[in-house]
This record gives C-alpha cells, structure tokens and sequence, in this order.
C-alpha cells in the first residue's frame, strides 16, 4: 500500500520555543556543536493507489489543513518507495 | 436573546461562557459541534480549553468541525461570534480572523490576571467599554503568541482591528502586545484572556476594592445584549 510523506516545517523567521528547549537541553548534556534545533512535523498517509490527480489533492490537503500558512510552510509531499521486494499483501 | 455555546471534544470552559452568558441576561444554549445545528441562536461564543488535545495546531481540527461551516456561514452573515482562547485559535485557523496563534515565547503555560486595554469598542463584544479602558481578566494559555506578517500587522493596526492589547507585561510574546481581534464587520471577536471567569463578584481577579470582586469580563456579554436591542 502506497505511502505518501507530508513534511511540515515552522518557517524559518518565526521562534520555535520547543525547539529552543530541546537546543538548551542538548547543550547541558555538553553537546555545545549544535547550535540550532528546529522541530517539524512528518504526516505519513497511507492510500490504496497513487496518481497525479490523488496527489495533487494531497498537495491541497498539506496546504489547506495539514499546515498553517502563516506559521508553517510545508517542505515536501513525496511518495513513498513500494514495499519491499517479495512482500505480499 | 439566544446565545449558543458549541462543545468540541476538549472544551474546558464551556459551562463558564453559559454562566456568564446567563449572568449578563441572555439564554445559553448548548451546541454541538458533530451537529450542522445552531438551534437558531442569535450568537455564538467558541469556548476555551483544548481542542482535540491540540492535535495538529491548536484548533485546528475543531476548526474543521460539521458545525463550523454553518458558524462561518453566520459570521459572514454577521452574526456576533465570540472565539475566547481556543476558540480564538478555531477562528484564525477558519480564516475568519488574520494571522496565527503559537507557543508562548518563553515556552510555559502561563496563568495570571492580565491586565488590557481596549482598543476598539466597534463591535458586538466590546461595544459596552469605553474607548482605551483597561480591564482585567484571567488568561491561562500555552499557545497564545499572536503572530502575522508585517502587512497584516499594519493593516490591522490602520483599519482599527486590534480589539484588545496586552498591558504591563506581554506575557506571551504577541506581536504588538495583541490580545484580540475584531473583524471588518465588528461581529467576530477573539481574543486568548478569558472575559468568562469575571463575571461575578467573589469569582473573579482581585481589584483594589475587595478580593476576587473583577467583573470586567461580563461586559463582553452584556454589549451583545445592547447591540442587539439597538439594531431591532
């Protein structure tokens, strides 16, 4: 069964506080070569079958519901590789 | 007059906006939000709390409710729309308000009487204070940052949209100390403080005069009362 990946990133000008946590945290524990974090979302949906007119609807989906455009732009809509080689479903 | 007050799957301060809607002289009346009913209320008030667990973005599936197309249908129509909290998050992620709402800069949840000014008195919800009042109402959020672009922030800033701004201290990193919102029309208002927890004596901030005596926010709920009476 297909897989298409939704990537969601908050936009690079607008602060990310968990981000910044989780920079300051990776700093206590003497990780000092990181010097930003910035925390997106991955949306995997699974569908029966692919075609351009399906993933133009996806792309529509990112846009519209999955992101917020003021706040977020999203990075990518791929499908995903076919299971692998052998498998049956 | 009818107020409607719609439940989302972790709403939290649905009881207090009917008892302050009680309170100011109106009828609550319960809605749901897997509903397309309004049960011909004359507004509606989205409550705070959290949302579906603030999956996504907060409000941002409650946004997409059955009931929601039929509350933007009324709000186009200008019917007054309160959005208190989350529900202020619902209505900018509906588009009806600009801009967005995000994690609070200092990465806490904060709660404390906060106190605002109003900025303007055009519409449904805030036509009952006086221009430049300050009040004090409770706010209790995690994501209450307002943000937009620079453009927005300054057409709203011209055509007199700003409703409420932070006062003293920003206490979540909103741009320009924005509160609240109204729209073009004035019948849609958002705002994160939460004008229902000061609505009666005992049970609201503290004020010079007595403890917990704040009544402040039930002017949000009367002003709709008049406005109403003075347009029939």
């Amino acid at each position: 069964m297909p897989t298409i990946v939704v990537e969601v990133m908050p936009k690079p000008e607008l602060l990310d506080p968990a981000g910044k946590a989780v920079a300051g945290a990776l700093h206590r524990l003497g990780h000092d070569h990181v010097t930003d974090v910035r925390i997106g979302k991955r949306f995997e949906l699974s569908v029966d079958t692919v075609d351009d007119e399906l993933l133009k609807s996806i792309e529509k989906v990112a846009a519209d519901m999955l992101s917020n455009s003021v706040i977020e732009t999203v990075l990518s809509v791929e499908v995903l590789d076919e299971s692998p080689a052998g498998e049956t479903h | 007059m009818r107020v409607g007050v719609i439940t989302f799957p972790g709403s939290l301060d649905d009881r207090d906006a009917m008892r302050a809607i009680r309170l100011a002289g109106a009828e609550p009346v319960a809605l749901w939000h897997g509903t397309h009913d309004l049960m011909g209320v004359d507004a509606i008030v989205l409550p705070g709390g959290f949302s579906y667990g603030d999956y996504l973005r907060c409000g941002a599936i409650a946004a997409n409710s059955p009931i929601m197309a039929e509350v933007i249908d009324a709000a186009n129509s200008g019917m007054p729309v309160l959005g208190i909290c989350n529900g202020f998050q619902i209505l900018v992620e509906t588009h009806l308000l600009p801009g967005g709402l995000v994690r609070n800069d200092h990465g806490d949840f904060i709660r404390r009487d906060q106190r605002l000014r109003v900025e303007s008195t055009d519409s449904a919800w805030t036509s009952g204070f006086e221009p430049g009042q300050e009040i004090t109402i409770p706010l209790k959020n995690g994501e209450g940052g307002f943000i937009a672009d620079e453009e927005t922030l300054d057409r709203l800033e011209g055509e007199g949209l700003i409703a409420f701004r932070y006062l003293d201290v920003n206490p979540n990193g909103s741009l320009r100390d924005i509160a609240g919102l109204r729209n073009e029309r004035g019948n849609v208002v958002g705002l994160m403080p939460h004008p229902e927890h000061a609505v009666e004596p005992g049970f609201g901030p503290d004020t010079p005069a007595a403890m917990r005596s704040g009544i402040d926010g039930l002017t949000f709920f009367t002003s709709i009362l008049t406005a109403t009476l003075a347009s029939a």
